[in-house]
This record gives C-alpha cells, sequence and structure tokens, in this order.
C-alpha cells in the first residue's frame, strides 16, 4: 500500500500523516469500487436489456422496500464510519502538546516571515527539529492567505486581525514545500515557503549560525538586521539622536568617558563586551539600563554588529 | 391574426393552430413574448453564448497552464480570466441553465399546462438577467475583476478593478433567479392539469420544485451579502475588513450560506432531467418515485445546513467543524438513493441507447465520482489536506460542469424535437455524447491527482512536478471542446430541415408528448386531463384513479 500512497499523496513527514492517508485511501478504493460497481451494472443492463423492437414490454416494478432499504443503510453506515474516521484525525491536530516550540508565522503579500522564540526572523525558510512537536501561531498582514504543507497533511488559514494555529512533529529529516492555498492576487502563486526537518546535529548547527540566507549573509547587513529585530534601536538611534542610550552614528573609534571617569576606546572589544555585559562601562551621563544580550546572539551575529556599528560613521 | 381566428372557429383539430415558433413572426415578437416556451429558448440560446465565453475563457485558461510560469499571458491576466470564467458560468450559465431554459420550456408542458402561473413576471426575470449579464460582462472594460467568483474579503473589498460592479451585476442577476424560482413554485401547486396530484407529477417538476425553494430562500442571502461588500468597497464601512473592524470570516459564512444551496441549484435540476430521461428510454417505470422525489426535498433542506464544510481550514470552532461535517455527509445518502433508483430503473428495462440516454448514463458514471469525491471533502482530516487544492477544482467541475452540463445535454437532446419539430443526426450526437465523456474526463481527473499531491488552485505558476498532469489536462479541454462543438453543430444542422418529428419520437408518457411536436402557443389543443401516471409503461395503463382507489401508491 505504500507505493499506492506515495503514488496518491507523496510520502507523509508528519505524525498526523498517517491518519489521514488511511482514510485517505478507504475513500479512493470505495470511489473506485462504487465507480466500477456502478459501471458494471450499467454496461450490463444496456447489453442484456438492448431494446429490440418498440413493442418489447417491461415489467411494472414501482418499488422494492427491502432493497432501498439495504441501499439506504449500507450508505448511511458508511459514511458514518467516514465521518467518525475525519472526525479522529481532525481533532488529534487540533490542540498542540504544551512543550511545543511556538514560532510565529506572519503572512503578507507574498512571503513567509518566522520567528523564532529567540526572536531570530527568517523569510519563507523555516528550521523545526525533527521528532519535535512545533506549533505555529499565525496571522497575516493584508489579505487572507493559507498555510498549506503537503506532506504533513496539514493547511490552515491565516487571517489578517486574527490568530491561527497549527502544529505538526515533523517526522522525516529534508525539505518540505509549503504552498499560500488562499488566493491572494498577483503574487499568490510563488508566495511559497519550505520548511528544513533538521536532524539534531543539524539544528544545533542553524540555533549556532543561523539558517543559509544568515550564513551567507554580508556581516554588515546582518549586523543591521539584528539591530532592526533585537530590539537595538529601541534605545540606539543611527542617526545621532539622543536615546536612552548612546547613537551608534560616528561612536565607533570614540574615546569615550565612563562613569567613573575613565576614559576608554570605543573598539571591537568595547562593543562585544557591551552587548554581553552592558553594565560594566556605562557611557557617562546613561542609565546602566541596558539588559544582556548573552544567549539571545549569535557569536556571527555579534560580529555582525560590530560590523554594522562601524560602518556608521 | 384574422386567419388565426377563423382557423381558431373551426374547431380543436390537430395542426389547426400554427407551432409557437410560427406564431408571430419578427424579432419583437420575441422580446415581448410571455409565451414560456418562446422565453425557454430565449434563455437556452443565451445560456448557450454565455457558455461559449466562458468556455472560451476555460481554454484560455487550460493554455497558459500547458507550461509552468507564463505560456500565453500575465498572471494579472489570468486572474481575471479564472475569475470571469468562474463568474460567467455559475451565475450566467449553470443556475439558470437547466431550470430556467429547459425548465422554462418543459415545466408547463410536463404539468399539462397552458403556460407558468406568472407569465409575465417570467419575461421580467429573462430581461433583469440579460440586464444583469451585460453588467458582468461590462467588467471587462472597467479593468477586469481578479477576486475568483467566490469575493472573499478582504481581498475583494482592497482590490481594485470592476468589483463592485461584478457584484452589483450577481445581486442584479439573483432576482431572476428568485422571480423565476417564485413563478415555478405557484405553477407547480396551481397548474397542474386535472386528474394530477403531488405523487403524479413528473419528477421533473419535484426537481424543480426543490430548486426553486432554495432560489427564493438562499438568493435573498447572497445579495444582502454582496450589498454590505458593496457598501465596504464604496462607502468604506467596516463590516468585513479587518482594518475597518470588520470580519472577513463572516463574509464566508455569509457566500457559503448561499452559495453551498447554490450548488444544488446546480445538481437538483440535472437529477431530475435524469429521472425523465433513463425511464422513457428503458420503457420502465421508473423505480422509487417517492425515494427520488423526497430525496430531492431532502437534499434541498439539508443543503442549507452544511454551508461552513467550505470553512474547515478557516478558523471554525472543532465543535462547530464536526457539525458541519457531519450534517454534509447525510446528503451524500439521499443522492446515493437516486442512483440506484436510476439503475434500478434500468433493471430488466428494454433500454434505447439513444443521444439523450447516452448523455443519462455518461451522468451517472460522472455523477458517481462527482458525489464519491465530495466524501473525501466532507471528511475533516482529509478536507484539511485537500482544501483548496485541484482535488476540490476536479471535484465541483465533475458535480457542476460534468454532472449539470451533461444533464443539460441530455434534456436538450430529449426535448429537442418538442422545441424545434425536428430530429438531429443521431450517430453524430452519440459521437458528440462520446468525446464531451471522454474529453471532461480526460480534463478533469488528472486534477484530483494533482491536487492530492498538494497543486492549489488559482495558481498561475506551479512547480514542475505537476507539469506532466497538467498538460493531460489540457489536452482533455481539447477534446471536450470539439465535442461540445460537435454538440452544438449537429443541433443547430437539424435546424435546417423540415420539421419532421412526431408528436411522441421516444415514447415518452409525461403530458408533453401529448402536444404536438412543437406545441401550439397554448401547448395543448385541449386541457389534457392526467389519465395514467407519468412513468406507466404497461401495454394497458391503469388509470390514476383506480390506482389511488386500490392504495397502490408509488
Amino acid at each position: 500500500m505504500t507505493w499506492f500512497r506515495d503514488f496518491l499523496l507523496g510520502s507523509p513527514a508528519a505524525t498526523h500523516a498517517a491518519e489521514m492517508d488511511g482514510l485517505f485511501i478507504f475513500i479512493t478504493l470505495l470511489t473506485v469500487f462504487f465507480f466500477l460497481f456502478n459501471g458494471a451494472l450499467i454496461f450490463y443492463a444496456s447489453k442484456r436489456w438492448k431494446r429490440r423492437s418498440d413493442d418489447e414490454v417491461t415489467p411494472h416494478i414501482t418499488h422494492d422496500t427491502r432493497l432501498e432499504l439495504i441501499w439506504s443503510l449500507i450508505p448511511l453506515a458508511v459514511v458514518l464510519l467516514i465521518f467518525f474516521w475525519g472526525f479522529k484525525g481532525y481533532v488529534s491536530a487540533w490542540v498542540a502538546p504544551n512543550d511545543a516550540m511556538e514560532i510565529v508565522v506572519t503572512g503578507k503579500k507574498w512571503l513567509w516571515e518566522f520567528e523564532y522564540p529567540d526572536g531570530t526572523r527568517a523569510l519563507n525558510d523555516l528550521h523545526v527539529p525533527v521528532n519535535k512537536p512545533v506549533k505555529l501561531i499565525m496571522h497575516a498582514e493584508d489579505v487572507i492567505h493559507s498555510f498549506f504543507v503537503p506532506a504533513f497533511r496539514l493547511k490552515r488559514d491565516v487571517l489578517p486581525g486574527r490568530y491561527t494555529e497549527m502544529w505538526f512533529t515533523a517526522t522525516e529529516p529534508g525539505v518540505h514545500q509549503v504552498y499560500c492555498t488562499e488566493y491572494c492576487g498577483k503574487g499568490h502563486s510563488d508566495m511559497l515557503a519550505r520548511i528544513y526537518v533538521d536532524t539534531p546535529e543539524e539544528y544545533e548547527v542553524f540555533l549556532r549560525e543561523g539558517d543559509e540566507q544568515v550564513r551567507k549573509m554580508p556581516l554588515k547587513d546582518l549586523g543591521q538586521l539584528v539591530y532592526e529585530n533585537k530590539g537595538c534601536a529601541t534605545c540606539h538611534s543611527i542617526d545621532g539622536t539622543r536615546g536612552q542610550g548612546p547613537t551608534f552614528k560616528g561612536i565607533w573609534g570614540k574615546t569615550e568617558r565612563a562613569a567613573d571617569g575613565k576614559e576608554f576606546l570605543v573598539d571591537e572589544n568595547y562593543i562585544r563586551e557591551s552587548i554581553l555585559y552592558p553594565n560594566a562601562v556605562v557611557v557617562q551621563g546613561y542609565e546602566p539600563i541596558m539588559p544582556t544580550f548573552q544567549g539571545l546572539l549569535r557569536e556571527r551575529e555579534i560580529l555582525g554588529m560590530i560590523e554594522y556599528i562601524k560602518s556608521l560613521q | 391574426m384574422a386567419q388565426e381566428n377563423v382557423l381558431q372557429a373551426n374547431g380543436h383539430s390537430a395542426g389547426a393552430h400554427l407551432d409557437y415558433l410560427d406564431s408571430s413572426k419578427g424579432l419583437w415578437s420575441w422580446m415581448s413574448t410571455v409565451d414560456h416556451k418562446r422565453i425557454g429558448l430565449m434563455y437556452l440560446w443565451s445560456v448557450v453564448l454565455f457558455m461559449i465565453v466562458g468556455g472560451l475563457l476555460a481554454l484560455l485558461i487550460r493554455m497558459e497552464l500547458l507550461t509552468p510560469g507564463p505560456t500565453i499571458m500575465d498572471a494579472e491576466t489570468y486572474n481575471r480570466a479564472f475569475t470571469l470564467h468562474g463568474a460567467v458560468m455559475v451565475f450566467l450559465v449553470i443556475i439558470p441553465g437547466i431550470p430556467a431554459a429547459l425548465g422554462n420550456f418543459a415545466l408547463p408542458l410536463l404539468l399539462g399546462a397552458k403556460d407558468v402561473a406568472f407569465p409575465r413576471l417570467n419575461l421580467t426575470s429573462y430581461w433583469i438577467y440579460v440586464f444583469g449579464a451585460l453588467m458582468a460582462l461590462s467588467t471587462l472594460v472597467l479593468g477586469g475583476v481578479d477576486t475568483g467568483w467566490t469575493f472573499y474579503t478582504p481581498y475583494s473589498s482592497t482590490t481594485g478593478g470592476g468589483v463592485s460592479m461584478m457584484v452589483l451585476a450577481a445581486f442584479v442577476l439573483g432576482f431572476s433567479s428568485i422571480f423565476t424560482g417564485v413563478n415555478f413554485i405557484a405553477t407547480i401547486h396551481k397548474m397542474r392539469a386535472p386528474g394530477m396530484g403531488w405523487f403524479e407529477l413528473p419528477l421533473f417538476a419535484w426537481g424543480m420544485y426543490a430548486t426553486a425553494l432554495i432560489q427564493i430562500l438562499a438568493t435573498p442571502v447572497l445579495g444582502i451579502t454582496l450589498l454590505l461588500l458593496v457598501m465596504e468597497r464604496v462607502l468604506s464601512v467596516g463590516i468585513f475588513d479587518p482594518n475597518l473592524g470588520g470580519d472577513p470570516v463572516l463574509f464566508q459564512h455569509f457566500f457559503w450560506f448561499y452559495s453551498h444551496p447554490a450548488v444544488y441549484i446546480m445538481i437538483l435540476p440535472a437529477m431530475a432531467i435524469i429521472s425523465e430521461v433513463i425511464p422513457v428510454f428503458s420503457k420502465k417505470t421508473i423505480f422509487g418515485y417517492k425515494a427520488i422525489a423526497f430525496s430531492s426535498v431532502a437534499i434541498a433542506l439539508l443543503g442549507f445546513l452544511v454551508w461552513a464544510h467550505h470553512m474547515f481550514t478557516a478558523g471554525m470552532s472543532l465543535f462547530a467543524g464536526a457539525i458541519f461535517s457531519f450534517i454534509t455527509f447525510f446528503i451524500a445518502v439521499p443522492s446515493a438513493i437516486k442512483v440506484f433508483n436510476w439503475i434500478a430503473t434500468m433493471w430488466r428495462g428494454s433500454i434505447s441507447m439513444k443521444a439523450p440516454m447516452i448523455h443519462a448514463v455518461n451522468f451517472l458514471l460522472i455523477f458517481t465520482i462527482g458525489g464519491l469525491t465530495g466524501l473525501f471533502l466532507a471528511a475533516l482530516s482529509t478536507d484539511v489536506h485537500l482544501h483548496d487544492t485541484y482535488f476540490v477544482v476536479a471535484h465541483f467541475h465533475y458535480v457542476m460542469a460534468g454532472s449539470n452540463l451533461i444533464a443539460l445535454l441530455a434534456g436538450l437532446h430529449y426535448w429537442w424535437p418538442k422545441m424545434f419539430g425536428r430530429m438531429y443526426n443521431e450517430k453524430l450526437a452519440a459521437i458528440a455524447a462520446a468525446l464531451i465523456f471522454i474529453g471532461f474526463n480526460a480534463t478533469f481527473l488528472p486534477q484530483f491527482l494533482m491536487g492530492s499531491r498538494g497543486m492549489p488552485r488559482r495558481y498561475y505558476n506551479y512547480l514542475e512536478q505537476f507539469q506532466t498532469m497538467h498538460v493531460l489536462s489540457t489536452i482533455g479541454s481539447w477534446i471536450l471542446a470539439v465535442g461540445l462543438f460537435l454538440c452544438l453543430g449537429v443541433l443547430l444542422a437539424s435546424l435546417r430541415g423540415k420539421k419532421n418529428a412526431s408528436a411522441n419520437p421516444w415514447g415518452g408518457k409525461t403530458l408533453e408528448w401529448q402536444a404536438a411536436s412543437p406545441p401550439i402557443t397554448h401547448n395543448f389543443e385541449d386541457t389534457p386531463v392526467m389519465i395514467h401516471g407519468p412513468y406507466d409503461y404497461r401495454p394497458q395503463p391503469v388509470p390514476v384513479a383506480v390506482e389511488r382507489e386500490q392504495g397502490v401508491s408509488h
């Protein structure tokens, strides 16, 4: 049956899939059976009782209660079975386990944005660990989209102004296609994404170094992404305006005075220290209020931050 | 006129009156006619015209999908093309197709009536339809509509082009549909021939009655919804657009509250025709008259309680999803009953495979697939996977296009001699029927597989893995087109010949076959009286009065 399932649906890659695949194959066989059954009856009848002369007399059979009960009750029983089978699969895909990793999904014309628990964001590529439950919390920015992963047999509409959820436990490492399945305009058919199901080792690498997009990004661009996404912009401006913290504009290479009056040079080591131990040395005139980013930034992202600040002259 | 009066004075001998086609001449006599048969024909030609428009759009769509990426048009044109294809086919072809064209022509004849209950309302309904159709087509010059025929918000409330016009057109067309429904209900209640009780009604009338119930109860909801959408677009009243404080899913509930019952506006008339054709060409009484009649009504009523099965992935509660899935499955039962009844009618009959019967058998096979594939979409877990994929496209084309269209063709070939008094070329009509069957399946069968493998609908571009099946589907669309044009050609060619059809070429027992072919303007020379049942094929039919007395029911 595996080849038949793969032929009809493609091979499954999540825990929910088996339930739905079984039902799908059952109804497929039912459809084929009744098509052949009805076809055979019609074919037989039209050959066996083909009209040979115009004054043939046919039996006057108005109804047959027993027969009619049979062909009402059997379909009824079959459809009730299908209902419960389908309901069971739907329920199991409904409530996510408490320990599921949460990822925020934003759909907008015409791309998918993913935000991980650590605040990292990615476009169109989602990395998840194999055999771990993952919950997607989804919303749209403009019109309705729909998040469809055929290999997981899952789909959920993504609505503006409302959150919808979807959860899965991926079982097959590899890349799985995601489609937008709610018509959303010109770019609808290009609103594709991929789910990378990583082995534990691959996922470690991903956590440490980010996804391929991030790994290939020039340091300065990565730094800018971190600046925009990790909240730096709340306190540090890049245009010289004074905020809760000193502006990044022109800070690189400057000699600053600390709260205790000592002078120091803003260089790679100072920036690194300020990110990981922000209150060790604070520029005079500012409060020691910055939270630490230890464990929140990858090594390469800190390097990116340094390069980005360098570029803001 | 004077001549006609003289002829009338001569008495009621057959052939004393000119038939309805020749009774008056000139374009105006058609445009202002209140004769149900002429109105039926005007509907028929309009429907054929729009079917050609919608069909050509379908061919363009299939051509575009021959290769991934751009083939013959850009994405925006493609989106407009499938929207117009859907809107034209649903609102201008399928919904009015059988009830307004064939129903108008045949229903009063089947009832033994002179006309419908409200002939002027009937004409009004036709002209409203024409007006609505022109409004719909005017969107072509207003920048097109790219929402899909479902007009889902907030996409439809924010996109440009002629959405408001298209939506108003659907609103206007709704009135045409309601008027026809009101007319048919009144006609069936009040205009039956003497002696015709409810259970001596031809099953076509039961089907029309069930259809009319849906038309008058569901269409107003669509009208209200569409007006709200126009209010949102034009006056920025926030109803569906979350940016204005509205709820986009509310639109889907409103829309499907009409549009799911509308699916039964499409399939019940198809079933109604099949219930007429199969007994005649099997020369055998219909099996399970009451089961067929009541299952039509059951489908019509249950059809109101299942709309949200279009929304299992849209963000409904688990409980709501379960209820809607559960009720949906109950529609499968009356549908199955009908199919088995039709096959049982053929059993031990005297089967004549003339063109109408070939189409009827094709209907049975296509409806079997269309109906059973509905089970995948009624079940919750499978629907989650298949929703908005090509599987759904294939399923609804099997039901709405395949079953409805092929039943329309069955009815058209069946009543053609009555409509025009002419027989068509039987052999060519059979070839056309075969081509349509092959072309239809070649077009839509691959789409099931595409969909179950994940190909989403309304996609301009697609992944390479789906191309083989898209190519098969496109080739199928060409076969289907050849079949349909051949079919049209065969029917039209018959009009060039003399009126050679007898009053009852198929040996039918319903009342329309007692009228001349084509009938006179008032249908029957004398009011027909219902003597025996509509499907009584016994050598000596038993009068209905006797059957009722004996308590022999169908």
